[in-house]
């Protein structure tokens, strides 16, 4: 017997996920660098929205079209990934088509990722001519620049390869269309290899398993560089999204310990503060850079698939304001692999490279362009937050920089004069009930 | 009229040793932007009209804080949040109706983990109980078969998820309610959020209270609604900036009820 096919076969699969694997655990690395955030409430509610956003597609169909061929898409993935499990079975003992035991239920299987992979194939290039033909608008958006555009296509590609592989590996193969159970689609290609010779055909149906199975290894490692990360990451970025009203943001409990301390008549300001207090201090308030952020945030990044709902949402994008939504989330995630790479070339410690997320990604024009109106946050399906970004950033720049907009200064100074942010006198408040 | 207007405040009910049923947050647009008076006025009225005790906090009312930390300064929202908390806690205050949803939105949802823990309405949700409850007829009035459209306020309609209470007062108007092409969880933004309202907006194409209003306009409605001071603000604007004042009055749903009646 030759074994080499086998060990050939075992060779690529644990290079491949070998590989995935280290990826991922960078990505986890990455990911703490954020600030601890605690998310272990309410676990019932988080599996709940779990299983309806990221399981049950619920915020997809806000959108009809979009909505509905992703479904489509996102079926397929999960049902015809079971095939991959009979292949690498078959790949790792020399089987063929070792599930086809099952019989009449084997068939059925089979059947319905055929169906399946030619609605997928259909989907796909639907996706292809709303991107690059019909040019929606939200793909063409000014941080969709070459990469995010390339990205998007190279995906759409691999599946469309993929989809096909699988249904020609199906067609020539020819035990398979002999058992003529299972075969809804491919007998319908299988007429257009006749004439080929058996060992031909063989041949074809060997490449183009091969094929398969390499394509989609390859397909798991793109993920780390790729916006297609949201396959994997929409399931615990939809567990720890915001339990929470959108209206509510957080208070600051450093804050808060200052606020109570100065409103404490008890309390000594002269006083030396007790040791092991003044570690509870954050070292900045607000968040200038991605370490500032808490690792929710940083999932969140990572989650984001660049679809762009909330930047076409967005009352600023879409009065021409230079502030995306979706920009945010990219420049936060292409930040924190800047970091991540930092840290590996510099033995893990991050090295200053005199950057930061904010100015170097994202401006400060951007940042208050924002009316926290909350149309990005309810448009993501997949739970991302890209206000909370913005208002911890927007922090930054007001308690650490003390660089607000002229009249943002104005209006605070009159909220603390006199209690309202305009230049009115706190004893005229109830003056309106005799005018 | 407004000689008939009862206004007490919590000093005087405290000093006659009572509670009254609610506590009517005015807010800073309430008490001082002209616009808003009126709509503070309708609702007095209103809560006149279906003898609710209320009170306000009058001169000891301050601004929520609301603007500052939206605008990034935590310190000067805490340091307001804290002290309206220790007055509203001093008069033990357990009920909140505001005309403002910033208002609403600050004392519901970030007041609490401050110390300050209260139910909280919007009025136009405090308004429909009144009516469930019998304590208020509406009438249609010159409203009826008026076409209407609602203009969800973020910070009521997103941030906290009340939709219906403003549209089931409208519809008992007798009035057509139309909405928007995006209304609702979907509705945009008026442009005065995020401390916006304080400042000139950044670089664009258009105001967002300018978009805003051409979606109204679409509707071909006679009156656009609001329930907050500030869209109203926004709105108005823009119905001045499309030059259509003549036809079209952005009204809050307090003053539509308000007048219906002519209270």
């Amino acid at each position: 017997m030759d074994y080499l096919p086998n060990i050939l076969f075992a060779v690529i699969l644990i290079l491949g996920i070998g590989y995935f694997a280290k990826n991922i655990s960078k990505l986890r690395r990455n990911i703490k660098l954020g600030q601890d955030i605690d998310v272990s409430d309410n676990k019932s509610q988080r599996w709940k929205n779990m299983a309806m956003i990221a399981l049950g597609q619920s915020k997809m169909v806000v959108r009809p079209i979009a909505g509905f061929l992703h479904i489509i898409v996102y079926l397929g993935f999960i049902i015809i990934n079971i095939e991959v499990l009979e292949i690498v079975i078959d790949g790792l003992f020399g089987t063929h088509r070792v599930l086809s035991g099952l019989g009449i239920f084997y068939g059925f299987l089979i059947a319905s990722f055929e169906i399946l992979a030619v609605l997928v194939l259909i989907a796909v290039i639907v996706f292809w001519v709303r991107r690059n033909i019909i040019k929606l608008k939200r793909f063409w958006k000014r941080e969709m620049t070459s990469w995010p555009k390339n990205d998007a296509n190279y995906i759409l590609y691999f599946e469309m390869v993929l989809m096909t592989l699988f249904l020609v590996m199906n067609a020539t193969d020819v035990q398979f269309q002999e058992m003529n159970s299972g075969n809804a689609i491919s007998q319908f290609i299988a007429p257009w290899f006749e004439g080929f010779s058996e060992s031909t055909l063989h041949l074809i149906e060997r490449s183009a398993w091969w094929l398969h199975i390499i394509g989609i290894l390859i397909f798991l490692n793109y993920l780390y560089f790729s916006k297609h990360l949201h396959i994997l990451l929409a399931f615990p970025n939809t567990y720890y999204g915001s339990l929470q009203p959108k209206g509510q943001l957080n208070n600051l409990e450093a804050v808060t310990k200052e606020v109570k301390m100065m409103m404490d008549p008890n309390v000594d300001p002269f006083a030396a503060p007790e040791p092991g207090t003044e570690s509870d201090m954050p070292a900045k308030f607000g968040a200038s850079d991605v370490q500032d952020l808490n690792w929710v945030q940083l999932l969140n990044a990572y989650t984001c698939t660049e679809c762009g709902r909330c930047t076409s949402e967005c009352p600023a994008n879409q009065t021409g304001k230079q502030l995306s939504p979706r920009k945010i989330m990219m420049d936060t995630r292409d930040r924190l692999e800047e970091v991540g790479k930092n840290i590996d070339a510099n033995k893990g410690v991050f090295k200053d490279d005199g950057k930061q997320l904010l100015d170097d990604y994202i401006t400060r024009e951007e940042l208050w362009a924002c009316t926290s109106c909350n149309a990005c946050v309810e448009a993501c399906p997949v739970s991302i937050n890209p206000l909370s970004i913005i208002m911890d950033m927007r922090r930054y720049l007001v308690m650490e920089q003390s660089a607000a907009p002229t009249e943002l200064n104005n209006m605070m100074t009159n909220i603390e004069n006199n209690g309202a942010p305009w230049p009115y006198n706190q004893m005229d408040r109830l003056n309106w009930k005799n005018e | 009229m407004s000689e008939t207007l009862k206004v007490p405040t919590m000093a005087e009910y405290m000093a006659q040793g009572k509670q009254p049923e609610v506590l009517f947050w005015v807010g800073c647009a309430g008490s001082f932007d002209d616009r808003a008076k009126k709509i503070t006025k309708a609702f007095v009225k209103l809560l006149n009209k279906a003898n609710v005790e209320f009170a306000v906090l009058g001169t000891e009312e301050s601004c929520t804080g609301d603007p500052a930390k939206r605008a990034g300064n935590e310190f000067l929202f805490q340091m307001q949040a804290v002290t309206n908390i220790e007055v509203l806690n001093a008069y033990e205050v357990k009920t909140i109706v505001t005309t403002c949803p910033h208002c609403f939105n600050t004392i519901k949802n970030e007041y609490p983990s401050l110390g300050g823990n209260y139910k909280v309405m919007h009025h136009t949700q405090f308004l429909k109980n009144l009516l469930d409850d019998g304590r208020l007829t509406i009438e249609g009035g010159n409203f009826k078969g008026k076409r209407i459209t609602f203009h969800d306020p973020c910070y009521l309609g997103r941030a906290n998820n009340v939709y219906e209470a403003p549209r089931d007062l409208i519809r008992k108007l007798d009035a057509e309610l139309v909405e928007m092409k995006s209304c609702k969880s979907r509705g945009l933004c008026c442009g005065a959020g995020g401390a916006q309202m304080f400042k000139e907006p950044e670089k664009g194409d258009k105001d967002v209270n300018v978009e805003r209003t051409e979606q109204a306009l679409e509707t071909k409605p006679e009156i656009i609604a609001a329930g907050c001071p500030f869209c109203n603000t926004m709105m108005t604007d823009g119905v001045k900036t499309k030059e259509k004042e003549n036809d079209i009055t952005v009204m809050d749903i307090a003053e539509l009820i308000a007048n219906a009646q002519d209270l």
